[in-house]
């Protein structure tokens, strides 16, 4: 075996009270893609801030090549030759792909190196199939390809090991494909990579070895991934084992949602075009298709933030006459958005106004335009308290909840007042095992007591799992709905490219 | 080698502490301008401290000074916390201004007559704020640039006014007439220029406080300022809430002039505003957006510009010091911000 790239002995990292890395050994050689495993606070972000050098360590040292380093600062990572592509991408929108490259890298005499960068990216891009326009501004790329430039931009800068803090969360499952044979690539020239991920058939897929943590300590290593099974790294990760939810048999009531021939226009993603759905009470409906292909205009148009051009909506057999937020909540509509932070939650303020936030002007928090702080105070506490949301209080900031925390903190809200449909997007995306099994349970008791609830996922298994329909949208179309007995993932599969699924 | 860490939380007294700390390092580096300008730093400060705290009598003129800089301090920390940009308290100073003088200078019973001059003021601010942010919520035009753009619009506005039909036929100074004698606010203390308007302003930073902290409008306008996006999923009408808010900081700056002419001037000149509305700017950072926070830091304010005049006439240090203490204070506070977010950590050297 190759002498490991870096190798990390005894890291230790606190912040306060929390224990975040306590005594973490890891190593990575090179040409080798190393799994990091472990439940949301887990302590794996934090691992890796500290390797490139965003966090001192409390405790331990840092080796690249068998030689101690310090790390003080991304430039010191960089020039050890460690590149990391964070969760949240680092560029600035304005700047074009080239400029985004060329941030921080002196040319000749100063000047900036234009040529020679355009020769770097397009050698790069060929290598590993990381083709960029390097004309286009950053604002212009999709996700996928935002990240794509993360990467290029470490490679650029000469990273031997590359860093990926769940870099799969943002990605549509085509476009995962192509960042793994990217990944592949690098590491057959001999970059060390550390992939990070929640999903155990990725890690399965791609990775070589992996290092599980569970409260900031390293509680289990795997030698083979392909062939463990992603029960067992799951009980590596949460200390015991994760039977998925039963799902009972549905008994459907009326509709309570109904889109009939609704049509969109000037959407900045995909429009509708003549869609019509149902969902009854008691029943879960999946919403499957490659992303990009009209979900998000779908669910902003049932959550009445764009209006339609023509076509009829119903909440609990009312129609919709003014789409906005307010009307359909009025009707009884709750909502859990993709982006929890953008759309969902006010980061910068207390939990507590991100609980009461959509509802701040009905009675249970207000009176004559007159704010309940403790009506508001004891709601927050009350749904900390029933849905486990770890935070101090509720007056902590909503920002510094993880993801999982953040999801519970939202589908508390939501659910707390009963609604007669619930709207869902992507609701486990970035969750672990653990957190993504407690929204499932939470969804079929909410079908149990006869809500409606569509749910906007990508992940078919996932669908399969816990819907009892499953409508497949292609071009901001319906192409079909399965009933979730009839369902296969190929089946599904195929109608997302387009092929009709009913006959 | 020290470095920034991202930092969680903050406690309590060290917000506190931020804008003391601020003030503090403002002083210690305008000494050194002091100590340039050739005159001893303690006798400059203190001479600064005597005549704006020293007596009675200079406490009530450092509290007149403060009154017209606690509602532009006002106008801002509201807008702010929306995130509408309003750097227009100076415009809308003036516009209350010159609506609170020409409602004063109509003969009627003088309750009636402040009253009248005080809606008429906080009207004129309101309507002055409400074109950039018109102008935002429709057309997207940036609210800095229309905000700022619109003070000198006023200004010139004011200046056509008292040099054409205000114009003092009689001297021949650009001078407004001055406003009926019933009109003038009351003076409170025997003696001094303590006049109503500096109690309205005392009563005003708990009310909007209040308001803020306490109200569904103050929710939404704390909302929409922190994350727009969530606030109109959640059903709050963002381009509403920012009406209201641009009335509301416009009114509140409009109240400044209000205040200015009835308590002060008793008429409308060309420099009737040194500068209230751009020093509100200063008050609402100094005071962190926190409506309670604005009467100390206007307080502050007051106390160096009172001071600074005394200390110019007593050391020969220019009187300009005041202003560079203003713009330093700005400076610093914005640097002591930062800590609310980051925290130094000493790091060893590299290897
Ligand atoms: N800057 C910070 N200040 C305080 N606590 C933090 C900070 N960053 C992370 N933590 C805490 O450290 C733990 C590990 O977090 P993190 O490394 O982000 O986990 P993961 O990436 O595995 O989800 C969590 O409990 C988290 O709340
Ligand atoms: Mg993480």
């Amino acid at each position: 075996m190759p002498a490991p790239l870096i190798e990390m002995r005894g890291i230790s990292k606190r912040f306060g009270a929390v224990v975040a890395n306590e005594a973490v050994d890891l190593s990575v050689a090179p040409g080798e893609i190393l799994g990091l495993l472990g439940e949301n606070g887990a302590g794996k972000t934090t691992l890796m801030n500290v390797l490139f050098g965003a966090y001192a360590p409390d405790a331990g040292e840092i080796l690249v090549q068998g030689r101690p380093v310090t790390i003080n600062s991304s430039a010191d990572a960089l020039a050890a030759g460690i590149g990391m592509v964070h969760q949240h991408f680092h560029l600035a929108p304005r700047l074009s792909v080239l400029e985004n490259l060329l941030i921080g890298i002196p040319g000749k005499s100063g000047r900036i190196d234009r040529a020679g960068g355009l020769a770097r990216l397009a050698e790069i891009g060929r290598q590993h199939g990381l083709t960029l326009d390097p004309g286009l501004p950053v604002s212009a790329l999709s996700i996928g390809e935002q990240q794509r430039l993360e990467i290029v931009k470490a490679l650029f800068r000469g990273a031997r090991l590359l860093i990926l803090d769940e870099p799969t969360a943002v990605l549509a499952p085509t476009e995962v494909d192509g960042l793994f044979s990217a990944l592949r690539s690098m590491a057959a020239q001999g970059l060390g990579i550390i992939f990070i991920s929640h999903k155990l058939n990725e890690v399965r897929a791609l990775t070589h070895r992996c290092v599980v943590l569970r409260h900031g300590r390293v509680t289990g290593r795997v030698d083979a991934p392909a062939s463990t099974t992603s029960s067992e790294m799951a009980q590596l990760m949460c200390g015991h084992e994760i039977v998925p939810p039963a799902r009972g048999p549905s008994t459907p009531g009326a509709a309570v949602l109904t889109l009939d021939g609704i049509s969109t226009s000037r959407h900045s993603g995909m429009a509708l075009r003549d869609v019509s759905l149902f969902v009854r009470a008691g029943e879960i409906l999946g919403i499957a298709g490659v992303s990009g292909n009209g979900q998000r205009a779908l669910a902003e148009v049932i959550s009445g933030v764009l209006a339609p051009d023509v076509g009829r909506m119903t909440i609990a057999g009312k129609v919709v006459s003014r789409f906005s937020p307010c009307e359909v909540q009025a009707l009884g509509l709750g909502r859990i958005p993709e982006d929890r932070m953008t759309t969902g939650l006010v980061t910068n303020l207390p939990l507590a106004d991100s609980m009461v936030l959509p509802r701040i002007g009905t009675a249970a928090f207000s009176r004559n335009g007159l704010l309940r702080p403790d009506a508001i105070r004891a709601f927050a506490e009350a749904q900390i308290k029933a849905y486990d949301i770890r935070c101090p209080g509720p007056m902590t900031r909503a920002g510094a909840l993880s993801g999982g925390n953040l999801q519970k903190a939202l589908l508390a809200r939501e659910l707390a007042f009963d609604p007669k449909v619930l709207v869902v997007s992507q609701p486990t995306r970035g969750l672990d095992i653990g957190a993504a099994r407690f929204v499932h349970e939470k969804f079929l008791d909410m079908r149990a007591r006869g809500c409606g609830i569509v749910v906007i996922g990508e992940d078919l298994e996932e669908l399969l799992m816990f819907c009892d329909r499953i409508t497949v949208m292609y071009e901001g179309r319906i192409v079909g709905t399965l009933d979730s007995a009839d369902a296969t993932i190929a089946r599904l599969g195929l109608m997302m490219t387009g092929a009709e699924g009913h006959s | 080698m020290f470095r920034l860490e991202a930092r969680t939380s903050t406690s309590a007294w060290f917000n506190l502490a931020l804008p003391l700390l601020a003030i503090g390092a403002t002083l210690v580096l305008c000494s050194g301008l002091i100590a340039l300008a050739g005159a001893g730093v303690i006798e400059a400060y203190g001479v600064m401290f005597s005549a704006s705290l020293g007596d009675s009598y200079a406490i009530t003129e450092t509290l007149v000074r403060a009154t017209p800089m606690i509602f532009t301090g006002l106008a801002v920390a509201v807008a702010f916390r929306a995130k509408f940009w309003n750097i227009g308290a100076e415009g809308q100073l003036l516009a209350g201004a010159v609506a609170s003088c020409a409602v004063g200078a109509i003969p009627m019973p003088g309750p009636l007559a402040m009253l009248l001059m005080a809606l008429a003021g906080a009207a004129a601010g309101a309507a002055v704020a409400l074109i950039p942010a018109t102008l935002r919520v429709k057309f997207k035009v940036d609210d800095v640039v229309s905000s700022l753009l619109l003070n000198s619009v006023i200004f010139y506005a004011l200046m056509a006014l008292i040099e054409g039909p205000w114009k003092d036929s009689f001297s021949g100074y650009p001078i407004s007439p001055p406003i009926e004698d019933s009109a003038n606010f009351p003076v409170l203390l025997e003696g001094t220029r303590l006049h109503l308007g500096v109690v309205a302003a005392f009563l005003a930073a708990p009310v909007i406080w209040f308001l803020i902290a306490r109200t569904t409008l103050g929710f939404r306008i704390r909302v929409i300022g922190e994350n727009p996006e969530a606030a109109r999923y959640g059903g709050i009408h963002v381009e509403r809430v920012l009406i209201s808010t641009a009335l509301l900081s416009g009114a509140l700056a409009g109240l400044a002039g209000v205040s200015e002419v009835g308590g002060v001037h008793f008429q409308v000149m060309s420099d009737i505003s040194p500068g209230y509305g751009y020093s509100g700017i200063v008050v609402a950072m100094l005071a962190r957006l926190n409506p309670l926070g604005v009467m100390p830091a206007a307080l502050f304010l007051a106390a160096v510009m009172t001071g600074a005049e005394a200390m110019s006439r007593a050391t020969g240090v220019p009187a300009f010091l005041s202003d560079v203490i203003q713009g330093t204070a700005l400076l610093a506070m914005l640097v002591a911000l930062l800590f609310t977010a980051y925290r130094i950590r000493r790091v060893g050297a590299a290897r």
